[in-house]
């Protein structure tokens, strides 16, 4: 049963036997005509839906979500592309643990007064830092984002050795951000809403700020993309290759990695942290089941990114799911569509 | 004036030589192979040339106009891209990054050069096909087209008919024997198959850390004969 799944997920025909890939084929549609039956029994509970997400539009705050959530799944799926071809997924994930970890580090620092500070410090200095601390908590994001761009860099060079065993090195920064997180919470605030939203996405957590910076984001991300576009390809397919040619890699891979540090923290609180990175992973896999030009791809990752967002958010509007799960669900549904039309294709 | 030349160039990582005190130099239209052990430093000279790795002493001099974003260079592949999604057209055409210097896309002239590389290396009827559904002779014929993007006068190929069939690898040699004898493109391959690689080319290399032997093929048969009849036995 474990081969059978892992043939089914991986999309290597090459080798397999026609009996194998009829099964697989199988398999697949099988798995998607559940999916549309379920959804003909429940055709009238999905009409109300839509009405109810005809009024949930109206609200302010579910426009801004959209709107930035819209902006972040396109950026996104963009790099993803490019972290998908290198092995680079698990930096995503990576970061969004750190991201996780810094987020309630900072909101913990809220609870830092000046007398709880070492006595023997001058106290217009205690009074300076707890001020700090104080900032901080309230406006956790510029904090967060430089924590998270550090790490970026870090676990970029990480990876990049090939000696260090980038991938149980991510590994252990991820997870000991999380545990530092998780330490901090339960020792100040206890787990409570808002760290419940932090891990697993809230629509209600976008505020008007994090509309202009994932319209600031959106921006950059997309006219980057478009004008390296060329030498972007060049380093996803061969590094080496471009290296030698004269292209500056390591800054292309450090632009890639700050690029995905500014997405990951943007889109954490709408998906939660430990749901962002599936938003990076998704759309260029299932793009690749179906298409093997590197241009398609891309732009299929960008549409599917953005389509399976607004679906996954009306999901989770209506059924009141956190947003990210829907997201994910959605994903995972157009993951498996793809590769059933992959598998039929032969 | 050589195309390269190397003066006593040493090479080490952490300490390690890997490459000790090198002098060589590739003229124009040569077909230079360069053998050697594994872990003889070939594959680290081949990166020196390209300015990849700064030698530790020594030096590295492009002439003949050549600079060293303008040799093409044939990697060896990499898992990572047999299964990449990727068009030849597109592989080919990213052969032309070294030409666009301030440019943000390619213009006409990179398309008319990857154009005519697919041409010559017979892969324009694959040119919409998925990179990586094709044979390892094409794969290798399409890297091939592209590093030709790269450069016209110096081609560096670090073990090409790796993971080729016997017929594949021979149809290889003979397009890299086309390029070097019809189109004057200077070639310096490193290589395990000594035979194949040995019957086209004008130069040998034996690395062993530091230069074991250097010059015409002529010689290096009389001087390694004994000790070639010997391995094969």
């Amino acid at each position: 049963m474990g081969d059978l799944l892992q043939r089914c997920l991986s999309g290597r025909n090459d080798g397999e036997s026609k009996g194998h890939r009829r099964t697989r084929a199988v398999v697949l549609w099988a798995l998607l005509a559940l999916m549309v039956i379920w959804a003909l029994f429940n055709l009238r509970a999905i009409g109300a839906a839509f009405a109810e997400f005809g009024v949930y539009l109206g609200y302010k705050f579910i426009q801004r979500a959209l709107l930035a959530g819209a902006l972040v799944s396109l950026c996104a799926s963009l790099l993803g592309v490019t972290l998908v071809l290198k092995h680079y997924s698990m930096i995503g994930d990576g970061l969004s643990h750190v991201g996780f970890g810094s987020l309630t580090i900072a909101m913990a620092l809220g609870f830092v007064t000046a007398d709880s500070l070492p006595a023997f410090l001058p106290a217009s200095l205690r009074g300076g830092i707890a001020g700090l601390c104080r900032g901080i908590a309230a406006n956790p994001l510029p904090f967060t984002l430089v924590v998270v761009v550090i790490c970026a860099f870090l676990l970029l060079r990480l990876s990049e050795r090939s000696s260090m065993r980038g991938d149980s090195a991510i590994a252990l920064i991820s997870t000991s951000a999380l545990a530092a997180g998780v330490i901090v919470t339960s020792m100040t605030s206890g787990m409570n809403v808002d760290v419940y939203n932090y891990m697993f996405g809230s629509i209600l957590a976008m505020r008007a700020s994090d509309v202009y910076v994932s319209l600031a984001l959106s921006a950059v991300v997309l006219v980057l993309f478009v004008l390296f576009y060329p030498r972007i390809f060049a380093v996803t397919f061969d590094e080496a290759f471009a290296r030698a040619t004269g292209v500056n890699a390591s800054a292309f891979n450090m632009l890639i990695a700050f690029l995905t540090a500014l997405t990951v923290v943007v889109g954490m609180r709408m998906m939660g942290t430990l749901l962002i990175s599936s938003l990076i992973i998704f759309p260029a896999l299932s793009s690749m089941r179906l298409f093997s030009r590197f241009k398609a791809v891309t732009i299929c990752s960008a549409i599917v990114s953005v389509a399976c967002f607004a679906v996954g958010m009306l999901l989770s509007c209506v059924y009141s799911l956190p947003t990210g799960a829907g997201i994910v669900a959605v994903n995972l549904f157009v993951f498996i569509l793809f590769s059933a039309i992959a598998a039929a294709r032969g | 004036m050589s195309l390269i030349a190397m003066r006593d160039v040493t090479i080490a990582f952490e300490g390690v030589v890997a490459v000790e005190r090198v002098s060589f130099q590739i003229d124009p239209g040569d077909y230079l192979v360069i053998v050697g052990e594994n872990g003889s430093g070939k594959s680290t000279l081949i990166r020196a040339m390209l300015g990849l790795v700064r030698p530790r002493s020594g030096s590295v001099v492009y002439g003949d106009g050549l600079t060293k974003e303008r040799i093409g260079y044939l990697p060896q592949q990499t898992a990572a891209q047999r299964g990449f999604p990727a068009s030849v057209e597109e592989v080919v055409l990213s052969g032309c990054v070294n030409r666009m210097g301030r440019r943000w896309f390619y213009n006409r002239a990179d398309r008319a050069k990857a154009d005519a590389n697919m041409a010559l290396l017979d892969v324009t009827r694959l040119r919409k096909k998925a990179y990586r559904t094709l044979s390892g002779g094409q794969q290798q014929r399409t890297l091939l087209a592209r590093a030709l993007c790269a450069t016209d006068a110096l081609l560096l190929l670090d073990e090409p008919v790796t993971g080729l069939d016997p017929a594949a690898a021979s149809e290889f040699y003979a397009v890299i024997r086309n390029l070097n004898r019809e189109h004057g493109v200077a070639v310096a391959m490193v290589s395990h198959d000594l035979g194949g690689a040995m019957r086209d080319a004008n130069k040998v290399l034996v690395m062993n850390r530091g230069v074991d032997f250097f010059g015409d093929v002529e010689a290096y048969r009389e001087a390694f004969a004994e000790r070639m009849v010997t391995r094969r036995g």
